[in-house]
C-alpha cells in the first residue's frame, strides 16, 4: 500500500503544510510504510468481535455543570509567540467579512 | 422549469454554566473581554483531556425530543479534522455517523398551509473560537479569542424538504420558539448563539438527482434568511438558464447589498478525515434518563396554541401571536384568569395591540414590563364591565406602563370612570336637544348626519366620560320620541 506524491501534497495542503520537493518525497516514503503496517494489522482476524469506537468502555461518564475559572490570561497568553490587543495575532484569513 | 431544494442546517449554542468538555464559564462572547474563560482543554493544549458536561447533553436531548426524534441510545464523538486559527486542537469534537438522535420533525404553517419538515439529525459538537480580521490600513492580520472556544453547540440538519424562502423562514422562527420555550438558547441570531445556515441547489422539475448546492451565511434576521434564499434561487436559476454551472461553495449574505458573495471553496467531507475521537467513550444515554427528560418537556407551542383555540376561542393568528414566546403565552393566561367577566379574546387584543405596542415603543421586555397580569386584567375589567371608555383605557394603559400605578387609582385619581347611568346621560342629551333647536330640526328635515353631531355635544357635555354606547341609545329614543 503506498501513497502517491498527489497524495501527500494534497494531505500537506488540508494540513497547510508547504512541503519543498524532497520532503514530499521524504513524506511519501514514511507515510506509506505507516500505511502499509496497518495492512498487516487487517489480516488478524476481528470477525467475532463487535466494532468498537473506542479503547475505554462506553459509559455516561459524565461532568455536572459547574464553572470553574479558566487560566489566567497572562498564563495562558505567555505560550503564543504572538499577541496583540489580548489576543492571539496570526496571518490574515480573509475567508470571512 | 427548476425546483428549488433546500436545506438547513441551525447551530445553537446551549446556555448552560460551563463549556461542553471543560469547566470553563459559558460567557456572553459578544462582551466578555477577550480570552477570559480559557483553559488548557479548549485552548488545544496537548494532554488535556475533555469529559462531556452532562446538561449539555441533557439539553440536546430536550431538542431531540421535541422535534420527535429516535435518541441514539450510544452516540460517538468524532474528530473533524481542518486547520483554522479558530480551531486550536485543529478538530473539532463533533458527532458523525453515530450521532445524538436521528429522524424528527417539525409541522410549520405556511401561507400554503401546513409543510411537514423531516428532521436528519441532532448532535452535540464544541463551537471555534472567534476571528477578528484587522487591516484595511496597513499590514493585515487576524485575532483570536477563545472564549467561544467549546461553547457546546447543538447541530440541528433537516432533510432537504424545502421549496421556498418562506418555508425556511416558518421553519426557523419555529424552531426557534421551541428552543426559548425549552430554555436551552435565547434565540438571539444577532449575537449569533442560534446561526441558521441554508443550502440551496436547483434541478429540473421531475428530475431526482440533486443539483449542486451552496451553503449561506451570515444571515443574521429572519428577514435576511428569506431574502438570502430567494436571491440565491433567483442567482442559481439566471446561471442555469444562460447554461452556465453553479460552483459548490460557501457564500455570505452582504446585508446592506442584499447579495450573497463567495465566502470559500469548501472542503469536501472526505477531506475532514472524520475519525471516532480516543479521548471519548462513546456516550451512553440511559432509557430512563432520556423519559424522564420527555416527561419534563413543557407544552410547546404548536400543542399550545392549538389548546388556545379549543380553550379560549381565538383565531389562527391571534393564537400564534400569544404562543410564540412561552411568557406571553403565560401572561395571557394568568391575565385571563384574573379577569373571568372579560371575553379571552378582549384580553387578547389588549396584550397583542396595545401593550405590545408600549412594549416595542419602549424596547422592553414582558418580563420587565410594569403591568402584571393582574393588572391587565383590571384594565379589561373596567372596559368591558362599561366603566372606562375604549380611550381611556388606552391613556391609562400608558400610565400603568410608565408608573406601575393600578388601573383603579389611575382611573379615580383623574376622574375618568364613565357614566353609564342612563338617568343622568338621558338628562344630559335632554339638555342636549333643548339648546339645539336648529339642528335639532334640520336632523328631522332629512340631515342624519346632525344626530353625529348632537351625539358629540352629549359627549362633550359629559366631559368625555359618558358610556357612548349608552349616549347613541339614549339619543336615537329621544329623537324617535320627538318625531312622533
Amino acid at each position: 500500500m503506498s501513497l502517491t506524491l498527489s497524495q501527500v501534497e494534497h494531505i500537506a495542503h488540508l494540513a497547510r503544510l508547504a512541503l519543498t520537493e524532497d520532503e514530499t518525497q521524504q513524506y511519501c516514503a514514511q507515510l506509506s510504510a505507516i500505511l502499509e503496517h496497518f495492512t498487516r494489522l487487517q489480516a488478524v482476524d476481528t470477525s467475532s468481535l463487535p466494532p468498537a469506537a473506542s479503547g475505554s468502555p462506553a459509559g455516561s461518564n459524565l461532568r455536572s455543570d459547574e464553572p470553574r475559572p479558566g487560566l489566567e490570561r497572562d498564563i495562558l497568553l505567555r505560550t503564543a509567540p504572538d499577541v496583540v490587543h489580548d489576543q492571539f495575532r496570526v496571518p490574515p484569513v480573509l475567508e470571512e467579512q | 422549469m427548476l425546483e428549488p431544494i433546500i436545506g438547513l442546517e441551525v447551530h445553537a449554542e446551549l446556555e448552560t454554566q460551563s463549556k461542553m468538555f471543560c469547566a470553563c464559564p459559558v460567557v456572553d462572547t459578544t462582551q466578555a473581554e477577550p480570552n477570559t474563560a480559557v483553559c488548557p482543554v479548549c485552548a488545544g493544549m496537548p494532554g488535556a483531556l475533555p469529559v462531556v458536561n452532562r446538561r449539555a447533553v441533557e439539553y440536546g436531548l430536550r431538542v431531540a425530543l421535541a422535534l420527535g426524534c429516535e435518541i441514539n441510545l450510544a452516540s460517538i464523538f468524532a474528530r473533524k479534522n481542518y486547520f483554522y486559527p479558530d480551531l486550536p486542537k485543529g478538530y473539532q469534537i463533533s458527532q458523525y455517523e453515530q450521532p445524538l438522535a436521528r429522524n424528527g420533525r417539525l409541522v410549520i404553517s405556511t401561507s400554503q398551509g401546513e409543510r411537514v419538515i423531516r428532521i436528519r439529525l441532532v448532535h452535540l459538537e464544541e463551537d471555534t473560537g472567534k476571528l477578528t480580521h484587522v487591516g484595511q490600513a496597513g499590514p493585515a492580520y487576524t485575532l483570536v479569542d477563545l472564549n467561544r472556544a467549546g461553547i457546546p453547540l447543538l447541530e440541528i440538519v433537516t432533510e432537504p424538504d424545502f421549496r421556498t424562502g418562506e418555508e425556511v423562514r416558518g421553519y426557523a422562527q419555529s424552531l426557534r420558539s421551541i428552543l426559548r420555550y425549552l430554555g436551552v438558547n435565547s434565540g438571539d441570531l444577532q449575537k449569533g448563539v442560534l446561526r441558521i445556515e441554508p443550502n440551496v441547489s436547483l434541478r429540473p422539475a421531475g428530475q431526482t438527482a440533486l443539483g449542486v448546492k451552496v451553503e449561506i451565511k451570515n444571515l443574521n434576521s429572519f428577514r435576511a434568511l428569506e431574502r438570502g434564499v430567494a436571491y440565491e434561487i433567483q442567482r442559481q436559476s439566471d446561471l442555469l438558464q444562460r447554461g452556465e454551472r453553479v460552483r459548490q461553495e460557501t457564500v455570505g449574505w452582504d446585508e446592506a447589498r442584499e447579495v450573497t458573495f463567495t465566502q470559500r471553496v469548501k472542503e469536501g467531507d472526505e477531506d475532514y478525515h472524520y475519525f471516532p475521537d480516543p479521548d471519548l467513550p462513546p456516550l451512553v444515554i440511559e432509557a430512563a434518563w432520556a423519559e424522564e427528560i420527555r416527561a419534563a418537556l413543557p407544552e410547546l407551542p404548536a400543542a399550545k396554541s392549538l389548546r388556545f383555540r379549543e380553550q379560549y376561542g381565538l383565531n389562527d393568528y391571534d393564537a400564534g401571536l400569544l404562543t410564540a414566546e412561552r411568557e406571553v403565552a403565560d401572561y395571557f393566561e394568568q391575565a385571563v384568569a384574573a379577569a373571568p367577566e372579560a371575553a379571552p379574546k378582549m384580553v387578547a387584543n389588549w396584550i397583542t395591540g396595545e401593550l405590545f405596542g408600549l412594549l416595542n415603543q419602549a424596547g422592553t421586555s414582558l418580563r420587565e414590563c410594569r403591568v402584571p397580569p393582574s393588572a391587565l386584567a383590571s384594565l379589561v375589567g373596567l372596559v368591558s364591565r362599561g366603566e372606562i371608555n375604549q380611550n381611556s383605557a388606552k391613556s391609562v394603559l400608558g400610565e400603568m406602563f410608565t408608573t406601575g400605578q393600578s388601573a383603579e387609582s389611575i382611573v379615580a385619581s383623574r376622574g375618568l370612570r364613565q357614566v353609564s347611568d342612563t338617568a343622568a346621560i338621558a338628562a344630559l342629551v335632554q339638555k342636549a336637544l333643548a339648546e339645539n333647536p336648529a339642528q335639532v330640526a334640520a336632523y328631522f328635515g332629512g340631515k342624519e348626519a346632525v344626530a353625529q353631531w348632537l351625539f358629540g355635544q352629549v359627549m362633550r357635555a359629559a366631559k368625555g366620560q359618558a358610556n357612548p354606547q349608552v349616549v347613541r341609545a339614549e339619543l336615537t329614543r329621544q329623537l324617535a320620541e320627538r318625531k312622533d
